[in-house]
């Protein structure tokens, strides 16, 4: 598809989509704009996965971009949304980047425990962080939108038409890159890596510029989260909280950037569908779910409307 | 002197419990390569299954001693009921998919058996201490240690000698090594490879069982208890090096020792201790320091 | 042309409509959160449930005693919604407001986790509906924030520490040193800092010894009882509760730290039923209010105790109390508001300034909505000592001493961390007699 279809694809998606958010009550345009922001962390482990690892460090860069944002809203006084949730992946790409090169020398297993590990050690610290309110975390205030004071019945939409343009504008971006010819490279690392390296292309190079890019998607998805939340604390940190994005990457499958956002909105509503019908066995509800998704979507639900490409040797 | 003798102790005491997790999480994975986080939940299971049968022994009057067999029976019941069962009825469905892929079915399977456990054995807490004051205390300097912690120490010792006496001097051993390595050229040599998996499974889960069993009667049994352990034998394995006996006895030693370590020394560090040693290792000597090698296919 | 189909199809629809209008009764709709799973489930969640659900029945059966033995609330039926806290904070903001705006429950009542209420309380605000934080303990909640719509209808954690420490001084029990150990998160660190802050006002001269913060959920405590035991101290303070404590104290007290130091546990009254002989004699602890064993008392107070036990199998601990004076308190004041509304369900605005500054009786005592501009709650406290009664099979409370609410909590208008660093100024401590819980206190063997 031309850049300019991909374009105008992508308007047309933002007025329905926007049109049909203004019409729907506030906890279902809450919900979808969590689900929104949670599917950027998961598209930033989709934009990993492509290459053949997956990382179950995103919770920490969620918890990094969100801290980020929560911080410079209280502290410095910025309280522009767009521009808060670009600080947050800012800051995640910032601490991200000095490692990068290092993470990039790992794959499977060990690199999600490495990455699994770093997140529980940031845990651990916010925990025992006092000033940032330990393990109880803070709120943040309302932010505004340009300039303009968002009113009591203006912030949910706000917020919602603010993460639906900040989703899409990645979204395009990912596409973009994906077909670029370092997205290229990319799934060539995770079809065989030795073969790209004969081949002239740098392994180290490609994955640390996923794993940044990956970081800025996780810590913008973070901020908006806490934008929307009105609270952050160090479970966005925790390796259950990864799990989840982990989680949410696997439905996708690497195809579909589309298929990011459904998926994570199916994880909000089946969480939430369970937690009401089952209160007493919602996590037995959730692991069946789960367990039905691994085994009969095997490339995720973007491999429904995707051309279905030969699955490689390591089905993810 | 007295504070490292302490250390010394305290650290083998816990690495003793942390090692009889771990050895069956280390070897599920270096045979069926699945790291398995639901190994807590089989903890779990082991623990609440001898708190049932403990309280049964404890109804018939039997002598104190059959409570201990009882725990040995426990952990064998959830390894011969639930193994096959997990194995045969879940996981095969998986098989050949990507290592990360599994440990999220195993992570759908420890959020399934936490429901499962509450549900069969409700929210109430169990208590099955009666055996731990069998050994007595033992006076070590100015400490008071009670006997059971030792008990669990020589325990760890007969288990793991038992598992690496399994693996090396056995013809099963030599098989189940042989598909350690290769499963592929493993069954082409004739190997049933699927019963391979599902022994080992059993056995992995016998020591996650055996763990929970022998370590129900120093706390209550109660839901969360699977959470606490996952997070914890997953630093020992990883330590140790994925599939490696002697790794998980090392990887216990050194958690258990830098803990005790972190607690009388420096209490501050106590909380990320572990998820440090563990990174680091990570990074340095990323596949534990008794990884075997595995040849890269190309 | 309407075809016969169609006008059918209108009539049943219009019957419908009318027919549901005329016949449902409409119901005071309460969402109540608590934790159904993970480890506080067991020690404060579901009883805390388990408490709603035969206060609720009870309520609507109208068996209740006075003042409160109108039927449901005002004459309407209550209807209930349990949710449950397990999660982390981001979902329960989500589920706070499926219950508000999906839902539609007029009031939510609910949360144990300090990091749960701090998250939720600001999103009730925004919405502009009614909440009632009934457990948590950070005092963080009025006192960084100002709300106009929630409320919380229990003391904060800053009194368990202050009556703890008051309480060893009023017994002259002597403390040189303390050693402490506290889970290693939010509710252990305030703990920890409270009571270390408290120890200064009232032993000057004693020191903290030993500092272990365990990781939340450790369950292995050996190396931590080592540390504690390799330094003995005259006292041992610990907030630690549910599963840790009890494998705290089945892990330590073999090993004789009970008897090497004092053992004090400023919440671990709800682990007496279930560790029963096994928890060592002569441990003091607390209720987190003047609970259970120690609650003083009163026909409400039996009534509740019979209730709750006869349903339960088990006498009703801190978190039923506490889940009770919440509801009692949300029956007073929005009767007292729908009196006023001629029998119609209160808005929000009315119902919160019904409940702002009120006071009622419940099980644990006078509550008074008396700080934070009436939004949050005093009460008494109560700290006792164990004993194994093996008549009864019980462990028994005794030197009962229960502490005015105006004596622990901090007075209006100043901040709990402040009031502790001035030396209590302000409190309103008479000397209370140190027999003043006697054998007729404590509730019959169930």
């Amino acid at each position: 598809m031309t850049l300019s279809a991909l374009l105008l694809r992508a308007l047309v998606v933002l007025l329905v989509l926007a049109s049909a958010g203004y019409a729907l009550p506030s906890w279902m345009q809450f919900m979808l704009t969590m689900a929104m922001a949670n599917g950027l962390v998961s598209l930033g482990i989709v934009l990993l996965m492509r290459g053949g690892v997956v990382a179950f460090g995103q919770g920490l860069m969620s918890a990094i971009g969100g801290y980020a944002a929560a911080l410079v809203f209280l502290n410095w006084g910025i309280t522009d949304a767009v521009l808060l949730a670009l600080l947050g992946g800012i800051s995640a790409m910032l601490i991200t980047a000095p490692f990068a090169p290092l993470l990039a020398r790992y794959r499977g297993i060990f690199f999600s425990m490495l990455t699994l590990a770093l997140s529980m050690v940031g845990y651990g610290l916010l925990v025992k962080t006092e000033s940032l309110g330990g393990s109880d975390g803070f709120n943040m205030g309302r932010v505004t939108l340009f300039g303009h004071a968002l009113a009591d019945d203006e912030v949910r939409f706000g917020l919602y038409a603010t993460t639906l343009v900040l989703t899409l504008v990645s979204a395009v971006l990912a596409r973009i890159y994906f077909l670029s010819s370092r997205g290229l490279v990319t799934r060539a690392v995770r079809d065989n890596e030795l073969r790209v390296e004969y081949l002239g292309g740098s392994v180290s190079q490609t994955m640390s510029l996923n794993f940044v890019l990956a970081a800025f998607l996780g810590g913008m998805g973070g901020a908006l989260a806490v934008m929307v939340l009105g609270h952050i604390d160090p479970n966005f940190s925790y390796w259950t909280t990864s799990g989840e994005f982990v989680f949410v990457a696997i439905l996708a499958g690497s195809q579909s950037v589309v298929a990011v956002m459904l998926s994570s909105l199916v994880l909000e509503m089946v969480r939430s569908f369970s937690s009401a019908y089952f209160p007493n066995t919602w996590q037995l509800a959730l692991g069946i779910f789960l367990l039905l998704v691994i085994r009969f979507m095997p490339l995720g639900l973007g491999s429904l409307w995707s051309k279905t490409e030969k699955p490689s040797e390591k089905q993810l | 002197m007295n504070l490292a003798l302490t250390i010394a102790i305290d650290g083998v005491t816990y690495a003793s419990w942390l090692f009889i997790v771990a050895l069956g999480l280390t070897l599920v994975f270096g045979v069926l390569k699945i790291l398995n986080i639901a190994h807590g939940s089989f903890y779990a299971l082991g623990a609440y299954v001898t708190a049932t049968l403990v309280s049964l022994a404890a109804s018939w009057a039997l002598p104190p001693a059959m409570s201990l067999v009882a725990m040995l029976l426990a952990a064998v019941l959830v390894a011969v009921l639930v193994a096959p069962l997990t194995e045969r009825g879940l996981l095969r469905f998986f098989y050949g998919r990507d290592e990360v892929l599994l440990v999220l079915v195993t992570y759908a399977m420890f959020l399934m058996m936490e429901d499962l456990t509450k549900l069969i054995w409700g929210a109430n807490p169990f208590y099955v201490s009666e055996p731990y004051g069998m050994f007595g205390n033992i006076d070590i300097g100015n400490q008071t240690y009670v006997g059971y912690d030792f008990m669990l120490v020589a325990l760890a010792l007969v288990v793991g000698l038992g598992v690496w006496w399994g693996l090396n001097r056995t013809r099963f051993g030599k098989i189940v090594t042989a598909v350690i390595h290769s499963a592929e050229v493993a069954s082409s040599m004739g190997i049933q490879v699927s019963r391979v998996y599902m022994l080992a499974f059993a056995v992995g889960i016998f020591l996650a069982a055996l763990g929970g069993a022998f370590t129900a009667p120093m706390l209550s049994v109660q839901p969360g208890l699977s959470v606490g352990v996952i997070i914890i034998s997953f630093a020992v394995v990883i330590i140790g090096g994925l599939g490696s006996i002697e790794g998980a006895a090392i990887g216990a030693l050194i958690v258990g020792l830098a803990r005790a370590l972190a607690v009388h020394v420096w209490p501050v560090a106590e909380l990320f201790s572990v998820y440090l040693v563990m990174a680091l290792v990570l990074m340095f000597r990323p596949q534990g320091l008794f990884q075997r090698i595995q040849a890269r296919k190309i | 042309m309407i075809t016969t189909l169609a006008r059918r199809a209108l009539t049943a629809s219009v019957l419908a409509l009318l027919s549901h209008n005329a016949f449902a009764q409409e119901t005071f709709k309460i969402g109540i959160v608590s934790f159904l799973s993970g480890q506080a489930a067991e020690s404060f969640g579901i009883p805390a449930v388990n408490g709603a659900k035969v206060l609720v029945d009870a309520f609507n059966k109208g068996q209740a005693p006075a003042p409160y033995n109108k039927p449901g609330i005002g004459g309407m039926p209550i209807e209930v919604i349990y949710v449950d806290e397990a999660g982390g904070a981001t979902k329960q903001v989500q589920e706070l407001r499926n219950l508000y705006e999906r839902d539609k429950v007029d009031v939510v009542v609910g949360y144990v986790g300090s990091g749960d209420c701090l998250a939720v309380a600001p999103v009730a605000e925004e919405l502009k509906k009614f909440l009632i934080l009934y457990d948590c303990g950070t005092p963080r909640i009025f006192e960084d924030n100002t709300f106009r719509y929630v409320f919380r209808t229990a003391a904060h954690a800053t009194m368990d520490n202050v009556s703890m420490a008051r309480y060893l001084k009023a017994r002259n029990i002597p403390v040189k040193t303390f050693n402490l150990i506290n889970q290693d998160y939010a509710w252990g660190q305030d703990s920890r800092k409270d009571f270390i802050l408290s120890m200064t006002n009232l032993y000057p001269d004693a020191k903290a010894g030993v500092d272990q913060l365990p990781k939340f959920g450790a369950g292995q405590y050996g190396t931590e009882i080592s540390a504690l035991m390799s330094q003995p101290a005259d006292l041992v303070h610990s907030s630690l509760w549910g599963g840790d404590l009890q494998a705290f104290v089945l892990q330590a007290g073999p090993r004789g730290l009970f008897k090497k130091s004092q053992v004090v546990l400023t919440a671990g009254d709800h682990v007496l039923p279930g560790l029963g002989e096994k928890m060592p004699d002569g441990t003091i602890l607390g209720a987190r209010g003047a609970y259970g064993l120690m609650a003083p008392p009163s026909p409400l107070n039996t009534w509740f105790w019979d209730l709750y036990s006869k349903a339960n199998n088990v006498y009703p601990v801190q978190a039923p109390y506490r889940m009770a004076q919440a509801l009692m308190g949300l029956k007073l004041a929005a009767e007292k508001a729908m009196a006023a509304n001629k029998g119609k369900k209160p808005s929000t605005e009315v119902l919160a300034a019904s409940l702002r500054g009120s006071e009622w009786m419940s099980p644990g005592g006078k509550i008074r909505m008396a700080l934070s501009n009436g939004q949050q709650a005093i009460q008494d406290s109560a700290i006792g000592r164990t004993q194994w009664d093996a008549t009864k099979k019980m462990v028994v409370l005794n030197d009962i001493q229960r502490f005015d609410a105006e004596c622990v909590n901090p007075p209006l208008n100043v901040k709990s961390e402040d009031w502790l660093k001035s030396g209590f100024a302000g409190a309103k401590c008479d000397a209370k007699p140190a027999a003043a819980a006697k054998a007729a206190d404590k509730k019959p063997a169930k």
